[in-house]
């Protein structure tokens, strides 16, 4: 099969400074976190013909544009893929010809998770918040609550099995001077962690952080000139399969994610048994047991027997697991930090954390209706 | 008790059937006439058929809880917390879901396929369908008639 992944390679990654209250701009960060990694990919912003964020809670691409005196012929917001959606669609950009080098960002400010105000006067809910907000379900960590529930109720998952995805987060975090939050943590920590909404507590939730991550992406023409080895691109997949509504899907509680695998495999001759690396989202615990069962790494409702204990997703596994520390104790930058973190393994730049000779990463994002994966490779 | 704080939708064309219905006790649905799909979140036309003959009509008022969570966190401080917010199926049809709070019922004693049955909060002409168990009703009509 003739892809287009086929013609793009990542040429480089970048982090600003990571930190809680660090007094900077998203502004600021991103184009920390930009510099980097056009500097990482041997390219100056002069050759930066392609910009893409997420189309929500960052600063615009616009204000990027300007500061860097960037000449960008295309730009994309998109929302298909989920968080995964920017690198996708630029992937897509090059291989059609409208650009060389892509930079993607993701800037991100303690963004909370409210969806709105916190002080109870929120505007009366318009679309799909008229069936939550008037029920007091304020946030995305309600929903995925009640996906836990439901998972629990059908498999037998338990709130240790959550547990082991957190523990071995914080784990890795360790190794990882990045990292917001290092400090060992026990089940017993965890257990005792404050409870958000039940099942989930806040060490099921992801850390909101100060901090910015910058990737380019290429045509695979640069692969010559690119001072780093090239990660490739293998095979993506998206999913935004209807219906959008979190609760009214019949395949509640894998949905999309399971959607997004298939039209990734479907791409490549690769399986789960060939990746070396998984960097799977981590917004809230039960997400990332939700794409271990939908990339088929286990089968339908066996991720938590799947993480019990640690051993198979922890580094030196079968599966290393979220080797930089994951949303969950790294900090939350909307899965671009995964993304970075599977280029640093491809390449062997891990340091600490290295998987010995990682060949083939995977990344996801999201969860629910929104979802999008990529398989990459060196 | 103080009344809840809730965030009323302000009604339209496509929604007011299913906020007000409560007025009568009824929980109202959008049904296709077509293909008999019931309809939620209400939309112009039926998802499944694409047809436009669609009518607002009562379901049974009873439901089964699919899944629930305890609420710990005052994302609203007019809220009171603990809460707890259900996905709640209808018999009408397989997967008819929406999103609820249960309420009459200590968290101790709720369990995912529990029997439900609608009851309304009026806020001015709102009436939000919360579910309680219908085991709590059932008591309550007992004991008055006892």
């Amino acid at each position: 099969m003739e892809k287009f992944e086929s013609r793009v390679i990542v040429s480089g990654v970048g982090l600003s400074e990571t930190g809680r209250g660090l007094d900077r701009t998203g502004l600021d960060l991103a184009l920390d976190a930009a510099l980097a990694a056009i500097g990482d990919a041997g390219l100056g912003p002069g050759d930066i013909d392609g910009i893409a964020s997420l189309p929500f809670g960052d600063r615009p691409p616009e204000e990027l544009i300007d500061a860097l005196g960037l000449q960008i012929d295309w730009l994309g917001a998109p929302s298909s893929g989920a968080q995964l959606g920017v690198i996708i669609s630029a992937a897509m950009a090059i291989a059609a010809g409208l650009c060389r080098h892509v930079l993607i960002y993701r800037s991100v400010q303690r963004l909370g998770g409210l969806l709105g105000s916190a002080s109870g006067t929120l505007p009366a809910p318009e679309g799909p918040w008229e069936w939550h907000v008037p029920f007091h379900e304020y946030s995305a960590v309600n929903l995925c609550a009640m996906q836990a529930r439901r998972h629990m109720h059908q498999y037998g998952t338990t709130k240790e099995q959550l547990g082991w995805v957190a523990m071995t987060c914080r784990r890795h975090a360790a190794l990882n001077d990045k990292a917001v939050i290092r400090s060992p943590l026990s089940m017993r920590d965890y257990l005792d962690a404050p409870m958000i909404s039940d099942p989930l507590g806040r060490l099921d939730c992801d850390l909101p952080i100060d901090a910015a991550v910058g990737l380019v992406l290429s045509s695979s023409a640069f692969v010559a000139d690119c001072p780093n080895p090239p990660v490739r691109i293998e095979a993506v997949g998206c999913a935004n399969h209807g219906p959008t509504g979190w609760e009214t899907r019949l395949d509640f509680p894998t949905m999309a994610a399971r959607d997004a695998a298939a039209q990734m495999w479907s791409r490549t001759d690769l399986g789960p048994a060939d990746v070396d690396v998984a960097e799977v989202y981590d917004g809230f615990t039960i997400l990332t047991l939700s794409w271990l069962e939908a990339l088929g790494f286990c089968a339908e409702g066996e991720a938590g027997p799947f993480v019990d204990g640690g051993a198979r997703i922890q580094l030196g596994g079968e599966l290393p697991l979220n080797t930089y520390g994951g949303q969950l104790s790294a900090g939350r930058l909307h899965g671009l930090w995964l993304f970075h973190e599977a280029v640093l393994q491809l390449r062997g730049d891990a340091g600490a954390r290295q998987v010995p000779g990682a060949s083939v990463a995977i990344t996801s994002a999201g969860g629910i209706s929104k979802c999008g994966c990529v398989l990459l490779t060196r | 008790m103080p009344e809840p704080a809730r965030i009323v939708p302000s009604l339209d064309g496509l929604s007011r059937a299913f906020w007000t219905g409560g007025s009568r006790g009824e929980l109202m649905l959008s049904h296709c006439q077509a293909c008999q799909y019931w309809i939620h979140p209400p939309k112009p036309l039926c998802p499944r058929c694409h047809e436009r003959d669609l009518r607002w009509e009562p379901t049974s008022g009873v439901a089964t809880l699919f899944s629930y969570t305890v609420n710990f966190k005052a994302w609203n401080p007019k809220v009171p917390v603990p809460y707890v917010l259900g996905i709640v199926e209808l018999p009408e049809q397989a997967g008819l879901r929406l999103t609820t709070n249960i309420v009459n019922c200590s968290v101790d004693d709720i369990e995912i396929g529990m029997r439900l049955r609608v009851n309304f909060e009026q806020h001015g002409e709102v009436f939000v369908p919360l579910f309680e168990p219908a085991a709590s009703v059932e008591r309550l009509r007992t004991e008055s008639a006892g």
